[in-house]
């Protein structure tokens, strides 16, 4: 690490020190990452980024129970806080959190849950729970927190009006939304690179076409036109099936923007005596953009597709939360959101409110990290 | 002027046949026939159905005819007699529930526009001028904070928030006892005082998004050799800035209108829906709910036809500004 930053100090005084500047001998991704790293936000929202997906890939690991457990007996429990020790009974060092209490309305017999100070469940890491198969593969039944004694529930952030705890459901959650995204920013990277690179290498009359058509798409407002085509996905096909109709409905206007990151660059680059050459060397349309030009902005093309990323979740989020998404077995950010609907159950059980909060987070992690790349994609300069 | 102007309206006419012919299929994508959706629906409730009637719709939507002579029919019924079809969750024309509910969306999304500018031009001007000041970071993480938090999510937070500590609700447009009464200088003054809630919820995300261009545009600008020369011949800084890069930097700023409107419209639907505004996001999600396509569609087209004619808007003032446009120059 020490060494590795001396390097990159020599790197600078070398750059300082002759008109040549060291660009000349690094590695292109090299710069890259060297210029990626200099943003700060960037980096650590990239790091964020990392844990985020490692807990969609590891969900069932990381939630202490799965997301259709019921608790009976425990609707609506408010979040509780974990601390490092409890002096109840002497001191001890642990995880920690409160029971719970139940009050009984007697006029309209509502239960309501509130945090019972006085008494103490002990939480643990790594701890045996429902069993599950890690990655779908290995079978397994530990968990990396939960409660010591199973009768001894403890929901970090509450539960639902069924019983279900939330932090669970969110952890789940982070598999389709998160992945979502991918998947969705991968179908429009095919057509965005196609039409962009079409529109861009050949100009003329294809070009005006495709322009013409991604103005139209664009003039669509997004989120009426995403309604009205998930509105149209059969209610009988299976959550796998509608989870690719979205993410494909998702992609049908996502693809425009990178169409014209696309095509910019290819214009730039047209007039290349690099690609000029490759021409005169009689390689195909097609070999030329893939060997010759792709490469010389994958840096731009991986920054676009990374601030593409955002916008598939939010409105992923937004159509599930509207319920012409995705449909309730499967949990997702905006499905879990969706019960947060009316302002009765957002004054009675507010915490619903929580996959919010990790819908907001990645987004900014993603934006961040994008930022970072489109600046560093050109190193260069 | 003129010219131009001639043909960018000439230019809309293929936008709008597409885009005609996409809610077209839109409204014919759900299996079956419309009028079987209203047989069941209507049998599904118990109610009678009349034969005649129903022969008599068949034969006005030419529901036995080739797709694109019901394509044609129903075109040239909207653009001639204002017929969009009927919508059998109300049981009424669409025409009439479009009629009520559509002022206040475009009401919504000019006055969200308007928002948008009047806060994000200043802001955005004073991030550049005083680049890496603190005030510049923190409009900076406000702008991303913005793009990030979906503006349904502001508009539940807000409506706890009002709920729990006030203990009143927000978002209607109009307060109780000017809700039913007719149009008086006292309901326009209720309405513009209860307004500027969804207009900040459905703003935030526009405004984010505008600040960082104005920002980038102006910082592109102040750099240039005539800054440096205005400056030398003794111009003050505020007249400088006034005079020359602000103006550069705002035919970007215009040419906004083109994605603003569509996502403005986007978010006033779903903030609609969360503070259950009287607009066309409800009665969207609603037509979609029980697959009443003809209003849905109606409301994407409209919708649609809206955006271009904004964008339409946004060209002319453009043009306006930039005389290389107005004189055709690719």
């Amino acid at each position: 690490m020490q060494s590795g930053e001396v390097l990159q100090g020599a790197d600078e005084a070398l750059e300082h020190a002759s008109n040549e500047p060291v660009s000349a001998t690094r590695g292109y991704w090299h710069l890259v990452w060297r210029r990626f790293r200099r943003h700060r936000v960037a980096t650590i929202s990239a790091i964020i980024l990392i844990l985020i997906y490692a807990v969609a890939l590891l969900a069932e690991f990381v939630a202490p129970h799965g997301t259709a457990s019921r608790f009976e007996g425990y609707q609506n429990a408010p979040p509780q806080v974990i601390s490092l020790v409890d002096t109840s009974d002497g001191f001890r060092v642990g995880l920690f959190a409160n029971g719970y209490a139940v009050e009984e309305d007697e006029e309209s017999r509502r239960r309501t849950m509130s945090v019972d100070e006085s008494s103490v469940r002990e939480l643990g890491l790594f701890v045996k729970g429902e069993e599950y198969k890690l990655a779908g593969l290995i079978p397994w039944d530990r968990h990396l927190i939960g409660p010591v004694d199973p009768e001894e529930p403890v929901f970090l952030l509450g539960t639902d009006s069924l019983g279900r705890d939330l932090f669970s459901r969110i952890v789940h959650g982070t598999r389709v939304s998160m992945s979502i995204g991918l998947v969705g920013v991968a179908a429009s990277m095919i057509l965005g690179i196609l039409f962009g690179g079409l529109s861009g290498y050949y100009g003329g009359a294809t070009d005006t076409l495709i322009q013409r058509f991604i103005e139209f798409i664009m003039s669509i407002p997004s989120l009426p036109l995403w309604m009205v085509l998930a509105a149209s996905i059969p209610t009988t096909w299976g959550p796998i099936t509608s989870y690719f109709a979205i993410t494909l409905i998702l992609s049908i206007i996502g693809w425009t923007d990178l169409a014209r990151v696309v095509r910019g660059r290819f214009l730039a680059l047209r007039e290349e005596d690099f690609v000029e050459s490759a021409r005169l060397d009689n390689a195909r349309t097609l070999r030329i953009m893939r060997r010759h030009m792709l490469p010389s902005f994958s840096s731009h093309i991986i920054a676009a597709l990374t601030l593409a990323v955002p916008g598939m979740i939010l409105a992923e989020t937004s159509l599930s939360f509207l319920g012409v998404g995705l449909q309730a077995p499967v949990v997702s950010w905006g499905v879990l959101l969706q019960e947060a609907q009316s302002v009765r159950s957002l004054v009675t059980t507010p915490w619903l409110m929580f996959p919010g909060v990790a819908v907001i987070v990645a987004v900014l992690a993603l934006n961040f990290v994008g930022d970072g790349m489109r600046d560093a994609a050109d190193p260069y300069n | 002027m003129v010219h131009y102007i001639a043909r960018r309206l000439l230019y809309m006419v293929p936008t709008l046949l597409a885009i005609s012919i996409l809610t077209f299929l839109v409204i014919q994508a759900p299996p079956g026939d419309y009028l079987n959706t209203v047989v069941a629906k209507l049998e599904a409730e118990g109610q009678y159905v009349d034969r005649a009637q129903l022969e008599a719709l068949r034969n006005r939507y030419g529901l036995d005819e080739p797709i694109w002579v019901q394509y044609w029919r129903w075109i040239t019924g909207i653009i001639i007699h204002g017929d969009f079809g009927h919508s059998f969750v109300y049981s009424a024309p669409v025409a009439d529930v479009l009629k009520e509910r559509f002022g206040f969306t475009v009401l919504l999304s000019v006055t969200s526009m308007a928002f948008v500018w009047a806060v994000a031009i200043p802001v955005g001007m004073y991030s550049a001028v005083k680049r890496y000041s603190p005030a510049d970071y923190t409009f900076t993480f406000i702008g991303f904070l913005g793009l990030a938090v979906p503006n349904f999510l502001i508009a539940l937070v807000l409506m706890y928030i009002s709920y729990s500590y006030f203990g009143q609700s927000v978002g209607a447009l109009f307060s109780p006892e000017f809700a039913e009464s007719s149009w008086n200088l006292g309901k326009i003054l209720d309405l513009l005082s209860n307004l500027w809630i969804p207009i900040v919820i459905i703003g935030t995300a526009g405004t984010a998004g505008m600040m960082r261009i104005v920002r980038a545009n102006l910082l592109d600008e102040l750099h240039r050799p005539y800054v440096t020369t205005a400056r030398a011949k003794g111009l003050t800084e505020g007249s400088l800035l006034m005079k020359y890069p602000a103006r550069l930097a705002a035919s970007p700023i215009v040419s906004t209108i083109g994605w603003l409107l569509p996502s403005l419209i986007s978010g006033e639907i779903i903030v609609s829906v969360v503070l259950n505004l009287p607009t066309t996001g409800p009665v969207m999600l609603r037509a979609l709910e029980s697959q009443d396509m003809y209003l849905a569609g109606s409301f994407l087209l409209l919708l649609s036809v809206l955006t271009v004619v904004g964008t339409l808007i946004s060209d002319v003032l453009l043009a306006r500004l930039d005389p290389r446009i107005r004189y055709g120059k690719r």
